[in-house]
């Protein structure tokens, strides 16, 4: 049982690794081929770094990330403290339902029912639709980030409940003072955690850019699908390359500093 | 007091709630407008029962994601258990293993398969073949299974890690086999993350279309290539039409699915 364990892992985790050590090794190569590789050579890189497309759709990917993950984080917040205080189930229901339909309708529909939106606004204010090229971006990468958000707030002023923020109000706070000095600092790490989620399904994002986007605002999902289009050359490799790389870094990270904190709360628990 | 303190507090939620009007509900409720009208704007029905024409574009888009699912479920229910049986250390590793293929874009997974697996591809050039794969349901079903299983596998791994230790050592000493143990009280218990993770891979294959773009090779339409061609060539009334059909499609499947689960934990609201 235990070998067979090994075994599964290993061919599992191999099978999903296969293809992207290959992208990897490609990116390297020499020739302008993705299938024979003829030597080592950095010149992809070069190209990729010479071009100013690259660069510019970076740009504008970490703008949009940086921008709606947080404007979704602060109305978010906000919606799930209100959601909490909200008496009626049914409103509450509506709500939730209404909130969580970008995040369990396909991508699809979601990019084609914003980009028909903004076709009517388009109409509506009298401009083109290129016009509004960033702003239908912002808004609908905030419109799909919010549920994260909201869901991963809620649980933790759920769990918190209301004696706190009762007894600071008793103490003479304000409502604002009583939101912002005592319960904000206790759900902390369920607003950081919704704006990572928020700020990584942004950067990730290429169905609904693309329904919604049009070319004068160019993220690196649509430059990927872009160089896809046309006969690939290993420089699609060389990009794809450095943000896997990035992603790996950023997760070995994050993990190295989670688990940190679960060493230190095992040592708390241990001197209790 | 107290209540107009909680009204007042439930303001929060507002702007939440004009952005969700807005940005949610008017962008459907203008989906099932495209859907009804024709290009000048008059009521139509056409476009609702032109989709007959897509009947077998739905079916086959329908099959491809059903078989990537179950697939998905047969690999990947042994993965999650290895997973949650393992040390705590070794399970972070692995899991963390399984976030980096998920947290990559898409695109790039999807492209580096079908360059592998292309006619003059790197795996025919390594062993000198001439198989053709890209182009084929093969490939597509092995795409989805390849870009989507990490969605199967980490709700069922929470799930099964979740249960409590004693129950194995209950149901044995109640005199379980390993194999009822299994059959009868884990795989029970692990129904609501079956459920979560059968939603998180349908729900995307059905609606995939690089994918079958580049896995299929062009040979055979799903019918989220359907929705793109109309967006591209600007048949915006019957993209809209097919997506109104997919969307209460998989709201439909959604809430059948939760019957099934009785517990509300990772259940969906829909």
């Amino acid at each position: 049982m235990k070998y067979f364990s090994k075994i599964y892992l290993v061919l599992i985790f191999g099978i999903l690794y296969i293809p992207i050590l290959t992208l990897i090794l490609f990116s390297f190569n020499s020739a302008n081929s993705t299938a024979l590789f003829e030597g080592f050579s950095l010149r992809w890189y070069v190209e990729l770094f010479n071009s100013p497309d690259t660069f510019e759709a970076l740009r504008n990917t970490l703008i949009l990330a940086v921008l709606s993950s947080l404007i979704a984080t602060v109305i978010g917040t906000a919606a799930a403290e209100g959601i909490y205080k909200m008496r009626s189930k049914l409103l509450k229901g509506a709500i939730t339902s209404v909130t969580n339909v970008p995040m369990m309708n396909p991508d699809i529909v979601t990019g084609m029912s914003m980009m028909l939106f903004f076709v009517a606004v388009a109409a509506i204010l009298g401009v083109t639709y290129e016009d509004m090229g960033f702003f239908a971006m912002l808004i609908a990468h905030v419109t799909f980030c919010l549920p994260y958000v909201i869901l991963s707030v809620l649980p933790r002023i759920n769990e918190l409940g209301d004696s706190l923020s009762e007894a600071a109000l008793d103490l003479g706070c304000t409502p604002m003072q009583a939101f912002f000095k005592v319960k904000l600092p206790n759900i902390m790490p369920g607003v950081l955690s919704g704006m990572v989620m928020a700020f990584t399904m942004s950067l990730d994002d290429f169905v609904i850019s693309y329904f919604v986007g049009s070319s004068n605002f160019q993220t690196l999902p649509l430059l990927i699908y872009s160089m896809t289009k046309k006969k690939v050359t290993p420089d699609m490799y060389a990009l794809s390359t450095l943000i896997v790389v990035t992603i790996f870094i950023l997760l070995i990270i994050s993990n190295i500093k989670s688990g940190k904190k679960v060493d230190n709360s095992k040592k708390a628990g241990a001197r209790k | 007091m107290k209540k107009k303190g909680s009204i007042m507090r439930s303001i929060a939620a507002a702007p939440h709630i004009f952005w969700a009007i807005l940005f949610i509900v008017l962008p459907l409720i203008i989906v099932v407008y495209y859907a009804f009208t024709d290009g000048d704007g008059n009521f139509s029905f056409e476009n609702i029962t032109s989709l007959a024409d897509y009947a077998p574009i739905f079916t086959l888009s329908v099959e491809l994601a059903v078989i990537a699912t179950f697939v998905c479920l047969i690999v990947g229910y042994p993965l999650a258990y290895i997973i949650a049986k393992a040390r705590p250390e070794r399970q972070r590793f692995y899991i963390m293993l399984l976030m980096l293929p998920m947290w990559t874009n898409l695109l790039i997974r999807t492209y580096s398969i079908m360059a592998i697996l292309d006619d003059g591809g790197f795996l025919n050039t390594i062993l000198g073949t001439t198989m053709h794969i890209v182009g084929t349901k093969g490939a597509v079903i092995f795409g989805m299974v390849y870009d989507f299983l990490p969605y199967m596998v980490l709700p069922i791994y929470t799930c099964i890690s979740k249960i409590d230790k004693n129950m194995w050592e209950a149901a044995s000493d109640l005199g379980c086999k390993p194999v009822q143990v299994m059959t009868r009280v884990i795989f029970p218990l692990s129904m609501s993350g079956i459920i979560s993770g059968v939603t998180m891979v349908l729900v995307p294959s059905i609606s995939t279309f690089y994918i079958s773009q580049k896995l299929g090779g062009g040979t055979f339409e799903l019918i989220g290539d359907t929705i793109e061609r109309q967006f591209v060539t600007g048949a915006l009334n019957t993209g809209a039409a097919i997506s109104l059909v997919m969307m209460v499609l998989i709201i439909i499947s959604l809430t059948v699915m939760n019957r099934f689960s009785d517990s509300d934990e990772g259940g969906i609201i829909v």
